[in-house]
């Protein structure tokens, strides 16, 4: 096979399982410090073994970022030498900014918020978790000013054919930067609460009514009832971004083959590329210029204008409709579950039910998400500057295609073990309910393995 | 050479990639030393080992990234050439680190009937990142030589740096633990420290005679005489060690850290003459660090961030590891 396509599909898996964890850690870090604040707050042990579980479940989630991560850090080198020879001007310091603020200072103090609770006095262990959580949270910053840069590049200027950097400020607010940022941080804020409200519920439907389930419940939620109508908005504003700076992106997204008023919202469609058509539309009538130009008559961008410079349409299309679906899904979950946790104080157990599977829906949404983003700039690695083909390495398909192979097993491995101790910590939680000892109280370190465990 | 900044801002960052590989293999060369002596650890003794490097081991890996963060992103030119001229070594070393990574936290979160399963992970996992390393450095000794002898060379150079790195591991056990565990040790020590004795023989001495430009760096006057010390002192402090392994542990616990530290003095001064021999190439005989550097303006920014940052993150280190000194028996709360 071609080591172009492969090269594409291996740092698509990389990347794809490395982000279902920093997907997790940037948020799972704030709802720590906020559990620890409730705990600093009220006295109250309960937000404390809420603190502990879900502590675990970050210990675990950094690993596993860490460690594709390092993945990452390579294969820039190893599958795409072209992209540094091209951009690393731009792209070398973003990513060292990434490595110097971020990095060093998560991986330091994780050590203390994960081992450290005794060892420091309570209002410097509060400090490690304030620095974790920020510590994710400007690394996502630094990844996402690079990533939105390759959309929308800003501030730069080309010499002899490599780009060299003009107005730093213009690089790192490039035009797309802060509507991804936001968009970003907000999918990791719902990732995070649903796979709360969902691992609390199992604990819930194992009969789990202790003080800590509830405060875990409840926090999933609710922060996921606040967070979705804010992410549909800030979504809308994304797409309206991406209309102005990448409009093929949003041609291939809405599936529109012919630039014009009066495009139809396509719901369900399967996009034929050979033929430039669709075939078993179902569409809204005026549906994409309204929503797109606010008017029934706006004119909305078709890949006509873009023959041969415009991303594969069907994966851009389903992308898209399977992290709007699944939004729409989030929606009416959390808030039928908060209706019920502030009226009834009760959850029903068909809902409950529902709720378990939907702990990952945040990952299938991000994924869903990113790919619609990413192959959506398709051909170009970066917009403009540099075609995805001219990028790729020396290095043999069939050397791409084993390593490829290994990693998919690899991978599939980890995830099944990871989701496994997710269930299996759930469990435990729910049998211990709040009669689990407290560590610092009962003598077990917060990650190391203790009797029974 | 005129001193301006094109001239001078890729030699500071040489300085600093090199820098930034030597506490790399320093550090997370003690935590992959500990994952490969667990094999020969029983239980109990393994969770103290865990516990000796459980606070640590993320920030070490991280020197890693940083180091191939300097080289992807001041040196982007020889990035490409040696990550794809070794695109077999590296994907090993990544399963390897991959597993080694993750089976630290799953060791310790599973069901207790599995946790012998990720005990063993962690082992391979430890063992097959050090052994890439290894070879992947034999193999860059070499000119990136992927020929059969250049093989053979990167397959005894990776099985000298694991013996190292086991060394290290002692080393680190010694200074982190005591009673039984610690006199075990002492013994691991000892019989690591032959093989790394000739490891490091071996890549001294293939070095020069795979390139007549490193032999003529080494074996003229007067040179030869300033780098006498190299060899001289590295060969002083190996018999030194080796003396101590047979006094060690001593009467309250004295010199616990001196096997860790004459280690890493004997692994810097290794790297000095390694940066001596390759000095102006970072890619040996074909890219020197001007031809493969970024552009001067994006160093600067770089370097800016650097010199602010590195000292916090000096100081930051220091003290996560204060705050976890002593022996690792401490780390179950209280």
């Amino acid at each position: 096979m071609d080591p172009l396509i492969l090269s594409r599909m291996q740092f698509g898996a990389n990347i794809s399982f490395h982000i279902l964890f920093p997907t997790i850690t940037i948020a799972l870090g704030w709802v720590l410090l906020f559990f620890k604040l409730r705990y600093n707050a009220t006295g109250d042990s309960a937000w404390m073994r809420a603190y502990f579980t879900w502590v675990k479940v970050f210990a675990l989630s950094f690993a596993m970022g860490v460690v594709t991560g390092v993945t990452m850090s390579f294969q820039f080198g190893t599958n795409w030498p072209g992209y540094m020879q091209k951009v690393g001007n731009i792209a070398g310091p973003l990513l060292a900014y990434e490595i110097l603020t971020a990095f060093f200072l998560e991986a330091a103090f994780l050590g203390i918020m994960l081992f450290g609770f005794r060892r420091v006095s309570n209002r410097i262990h509060t400090l490690a978790t304030v620095l974790v959580a920020g510590g994710t949270t400007v690394s996502a910053f630094w990844i996402i000013a690079l990533n939105s840069w390759m959309q929308t590049p800003a501030g730069f200027e080309m010499r002899d054919g490599v780009a060299h950097a003009v107005d730093w400020w213009a690089i790192v607010f490039n035009p797309s930067m802060p509507y991804r940022l936001v968009h970003m941080l907000l999918a990791s804020g719902l990732t995070v609460s649903f796979l709360i409200a969902g691992l609390s519920a199992l604990r819930y439907l194992k009969g789990d009514r202790s003080e800590s389930m509830w405060k875990a419940l409840r926090t999933g939620v609710f922060t996921a009832a606040i967070l979705i109508p804010i992410q549909i908005f800030a979504g809308d504003q994304h797409g309206l971004n991406t209309l102005e700076h990448q409009p093929q992106k949003i041609a291939a997204m809405e599936a529109n083959w012919n630039t014009g008023p009066n495009v139809p919202l396509v719901l369900f469609a399967l996009p034929d590329e050979a033929a430039r058509e669709n075939r078993f539309e179902i569409a809204i009538p005026d549906g994409a210029s309204l929503v797109l130009r606010h008017s029934t008559d706006g004119v909305v961008p078709g890949l006509n204008d873009y023959v041969g410079n415009h991303p594969p349409v069907f994966p851009v299309f389903w992308g898209f409709r399977i992290m709007v679906g699944t939004g729409l899904l989030m929606l009416a979950v959390s808030w039928s579950a908060a209706f019920f946790l502030r009226r009834r104080h009760r959850l029903p157990k068909p809902l409950a039910l529902l709720m378990v599977p939907m702990a990952l829906s945040g990952w299938l949404a991000t994924l869903a998400g990113w790919y619609t983003t990413e192959i959506g700039r398709q051909p170009w690695l970066v917009t403009g500057v540099l075609k995805t083909a001219d990028a790729v390495g020396p290095v043999a398909g069939s050397h791409v295609a084993l390593t490829l192979a290994i990693y998919l097993i690899l991978y599939a491995f980890l995830l099944i073990a990871y989701l496994g101790v997710l269930v299996h910590l759930a469990l435990k939680a729910a049998k211990d309910g709040d009669s689990s000892p407290l560590p610092g109280v009962m003598n077990a370190a917060l990650s190391q393995p203790s009797a029974g465990e | 050479m005129t001193l301006d900044w094109p001239t001078l801002l890729p030699l500071i960052f040489a300085g600093l990639m090199g820098l930034a590989i030597l506490i790399y293999v320093i550090l997370d060369g003690f935590d992959l030393g500990i994952g490969i002596l667990f094999a020969a650890a029983q239980d109990a003794e393994q969770d103290t080992m865990i516990a000796a490097i459980g606070p640590f081991w993320d920030a070490n890996e991280t020197w890693l990234v940083l180091a191939v963060g300097l080289l992807l992103v001041a040196f982007p030119l020889a990035h490409g050439v040696i990550l794809t001229a070794l695109y077999i070594p590296v994907f090993v070393l990544l399963v390897g680190l991959i597993l080694r990574g993750v089976a630290f936290d799953f060791r310790a979160k599973v069901p207790t009937e599995r946790k012998h399963r990720w005990n063993r992970i962690f082992f391979l996992g430890s063992l097959i990142a050090s052994l890439a390393q290894g070879y992947m450095l034999g193999v860059y000794v070499l000119g990136l030589d992927v020929g059969l002898g250049g093989m053979a060379f990167g397959a005894l150079v990776a099985l000298c740096l694991a013996a190292a790195y086991a060394a290290m591991g002692a080393a680190w056990v010694i200074y982190k633990t005591e009673g039984e565990l610690q006199k075990k040790a002492v013994r691991w020590l000892r019989t690591a420290l032959v093989l790394t004795a000739l490891g490091m023989a071996a890549v001294s001495l293939a070095t020069p005679f795979a390139s007549p430009r490193i032999f003529d760096k080494w074996f003229v006057l007067p040179s030869m005489l300033y780098l006498s010390p190299l060899p001289i002192l590295s060969g002083l402090l190996f018999l030194w060690l080796w003396r101590q392994t047979f006094h060690l542990p001593k009467a309250d616990d004295r010199h616990s850290l001196t096997p860790f530290l004459t280690l890493a003095a004997i692994f810097a001064l290794g790297f000095a003459g390694l940066a001596w021999s390759f000095y102006p190439f970072v890619v040996p005989d074909r890219l020197t660090i001007w031809q493969a550097a970024s552009a001067p303006e994006s160093l600067a920014i770089i370097l800016a961030g650097t010199v602010v940052v590195l000292p916090v993150i000096i100081f930051y280190s220091f003290y996560a590891y204060r705050v976890f000194g002593g022996k690792a028996t401490d780390l179950t709360y209280d």
